[in-house]
């Protein structure tokens, strides 16, 4: 920094423009932070549009609401948009985004150009996601995860949707170079790997996971492309290809993928949980290196998705096994989540609630992954409803509550406004229920047998699945309470001002809303991201 | 406020991104790995297919385009801006020539009826239909990377040209280098998988 200024005008107002293009052209990592924010949230109002109309059909068996091919498109939507438009890009994208730069004490990302080259890939992945919907043979009614032969031979436009996919994808290799390159070289002075916060540390593993898994997504989808297009019968057993060879590469991403997904949480977890207990964090080293064990055990265990597929026995003991190494690292964190809170002063704010209800549902969550990665359990519950249920355990309960927690805890830091305290309460309460009601019948139904993707299924089913609708109900009401009472406060609530959370992390210790460069001056960094005694909270 | 300038920065996330270049072909490298221990003899027999003459030359071609895109960053550090046009245009060259006869070889095949979905290798047996689907992907994906690097290249050029990238400040054209550095390294590994060791 050349000249030190007194007060330098937030990033809101700070080049005296406004209008669209003063955002979308931002290289500004919080302005881009902003735009990825409100584009995967506002997909991921999307994708619970088509859950619900998903659990409206499932709420008596035979036709509800739609048809059986109408169903088979909203569940592949509902899972594109997302895994592929939401959770992925989401917590990197947007909170990644806004609050990295600032916890290391940095101006911007390395490549601030880059940063907004993937928003922009990303909108243009969007799109072509989009177009793939409404054109060609309409909707992809494959499942997210496209498997052939049906992919490669449904009449759908599965095509297009696939090449939307895959450039998403670019944009999340981008931005995960972007992010490792960020937080090995813009450190402010001081800050060591040692003084790190944590969800920097798992930014940091999760950006090696976007770099080395998604380049197989990538070639994945093009040979998927390559096979419907030019008929390269690489994975058509008629012509000497194998599926389960397209099992494999699928997976390689798509297990990584769900790191991606869960990691990033994880560091707002092990962020939120210290502030609101007053207490330095439990095991910080054990925390970081727990980001980074799971990140390198997670790229070996694909092949648990597959052992109905055809595997041999010895490749399903081994990725059995391994697979349970992975629960290692997680209950590591887990463990240390709870001893932070372990005679802490703890403040049952609303960033608190929504992390502490991670902790549970991301433990009921993991356990019941246990039941899915021994094998002899598995072949009972393979594609039933208890692999929907575990799904949404660890990815909405988990990293979607994580979500929130971010929300509460960091957009009023860049809003300058916060939201009401007791509507804020009540809305996690309500999804708090709702969560379980629909998530926990529908492992049951899984137990009981009831298949996933399925558009009917027997009457014995029929009480369970109205419970499950009606939990998802209660959810969507919290969404509305939530979504209303935090918009609400961050355009006109009470005033967001200093440190009030009392975090001990770089962003608290700069104006809100942060200054176009972040910093007043360059910080210098001399206590670590748990030590509350400079923060004046007791 | 200007930003610093962050040539380490740079290449360090070059590398990164060479990384997952590497693993896209990855992906198609275990599939041949995994074919050919399916069928060993049909990948033999449609390997020797392929004419080792346009192969060697190819590689000889992209190896010396590796040396002279060296040799320029070594001439643009040294300020000789002239020799660094000549020897970019040189690596241009060697790429067109690499493009050229892979038209002339992929020609040939198509020709005899060797391609995807081809009525011909839908007659033969399976494992030779897997092994060219695999030839003409990994060829075709990795051709498409030595027209992006040669664009590459030569909008560095230009750059050279206009005084943008030059003794002081060329991390440009390392970078760009280094990207073409694995388009040869990509080849290398190409080669023999498909041409020599069958």
């Amino acid at each position: 920094m050349t000249t030190v200024q007194p007060t330098q005008p937030s990033f809101w107002n700070d080049t005296g423009k406004t209008g669209l293009a003063a955002w979308i052209f931002s290289t500004d990592h919080k302005r881009i932070g902003l735009l990825y924010f409100y584009s995967t949230f506002g997909f991921f109002l999307v994708g619970v549009l088509l859950g619900l109309l998903l659990r409206i059909e499932l709420m008596a068996p035979g036709r509800t609401i739609m048809g059986p091919q109408t169903y088979n498109a909203l569940f592949t939507v509902h899972g594109v948009v997302m895994i592929f438009l939401f959770i992925i890009p989401g917590f990197q994208g947007s909170f990644g985004n806004l609050v990295m730069p600032i916890q290391i004490g940095a101006r911007d990302v390395a490549f601030p150009r880059l940063n907004l080259f993937s928003w922009w890939l990303y909108i243009i992945g969007a799109v072509i996601i989009i177009t793939s919907l409404f054109t060609g043979g309409g909707p992809p009614d494959t499942g997210w995860t496209f498997y052939v032969p049906f992919s490669s031979r449904t009449g759908t436009n599965v095509s297009l949707a696939v090449f939307g996919v895959f450039v998403v994808g670019f944009s999340s290799i981008l931005t995960g170079l972007n992010f490792i390159t960020t937080i090995h070289r813009l450190r402010a002075e001081g800050m060591t790997w040692g003084r790190l916060p944590l969800f920097v540390w798992s930014l940091y593993a999760t950006a090696w996971v976007q770099v080395l898994a998604t380049p197989i997504l990538a070639i994945t989808l093009v040979l998927v492309m390559a096979e419907r297009l030019l008929g390269t019968g690489l994975f058509d057993p008629g012509r000497g290809g194998d599926p389960v060879m397209y099992q494999h590469l699928f997976w390689i991403y798509s297990h990584p993928a769900v790191y991606i997904m869960i990691l990033p949480a994880m560091g707002v977890i092990s962020d939120v949980i210290p502030v609101f207990s007053r207490k330095p964090i439990f095991g910080y080293k054990m925390i970081a290196f727990s980001s980074i064990a799971i990140a390198a055990f997670g790229s070996l265990v694909w092949g648990h998705h597959m052992f109905t597929s055809g595997m041999s026995d010895t490749a399903i003991l081994v990725f059995s096994f391994l697979t349970f190494i992975v629960a290692i690292p997680s209950a590591i964190k887990v463990f240390n989540w709870v001893s932070t809170l372990y005679k802490g002063s703890i403040s049952l704010d609303a960033p608190m609630l929504f992390a502490l209800s991670f902790i549970l549902l991301f433990s009921i969550g993991g356990l019941s992954g246990l039941i899915l990665g021994a094998a002899a359990t598995d072949v009972h519950v393979h594609d039933t409803h208890f692999v929907v249920g575990h799904f949404h355990y660890v990815i909405f309960g988990g990293a979607g509550f994580a979500f929130f927690a971010a929300m509460h805890y960091w957009l009023p830091k860049f809003y300058g406004r916060r939201y009401a305290e007791k509507p804020a309460i009540v809305a996690w309460a309500l999804m708090f229920v709702g969560f379980n009601v629909m998530y926990f019948t529908m492992q049951v139904l899984g137990m009981k047998g009831m298949p996933r993707r399925y558009y009917d299924y027997l009457p014995e089913f029929a009480t369970l699945n109205l419970v499950a609708t009606i939990g998802s109900w209660i959810l969507v009401a919290g969404l509305i309470v939530m979504l209303v009472n935090l918009f609400r406060g961050l355009f006109r609530g009470e005033p967001f001002v200093g440190n009030p959370w009392g975090g001990a992390t770089l962003e608290w210790t700069t104006a809100t809303p942060p200054p176009t460069e972040n910093f007043e001056e360059e910080p210098v960094v001399t206590h670590g991201p748990y030590d509350f005694r400079g923060t004046g909270i007791p | 406020m200007s930003h610093l300038k962050d040539d380490s920065g740079a290449k360090l996330g070059m590398w990164l991104f060479l990384f997952t270049e590497l693993l896209l072909f990855g992906g198609l490298f275990l599939l041949y790995s995994a074919y050919l221990s399916r069928y060993p003899h049909e990948f033999s027999a449609a390997g020797r297919q392929l004419n080792v003459v346009f192969g060697t030359i190819n590689t000889v071609v992209l190896l010396t385009s590796s040396l002279l895109v060296a040799m320029a960053v070594t001439a643009v550090q040294r300020g000789e801006r002239r020799r660094t046009l000549w020897l970019l245009g040189g690596t241009i060259l060697c790429a067109a020539i690499f493009m050229a006869i892979k038209y002339v070889e992929w020609s040939t095949k198509i020709l005899h009826g060797i391609y995807p979905n081809s009525p011909h290798l839908a007659a033969g047996p399976p494992g030779e239909s897997v092994f060219f689907s695999l030839y003409f992907m990994s060829t075709g994906i990795h051709g498409l990377h030595v027209l992006i690097g040669a664009t590459l290249l030569a909008w560095v050029g230009s750059k050279v040209k206009r005084g943008a990238v030059h003794g002081g400040d060329y991390i440009l054209l390392e970078n760009s280098a280094l990207y073409w550095h694995l388009v040869d390294l990509i080849w290398i590994f190409i080669f023999p998988l498909y041409y020599l060791i069958l």
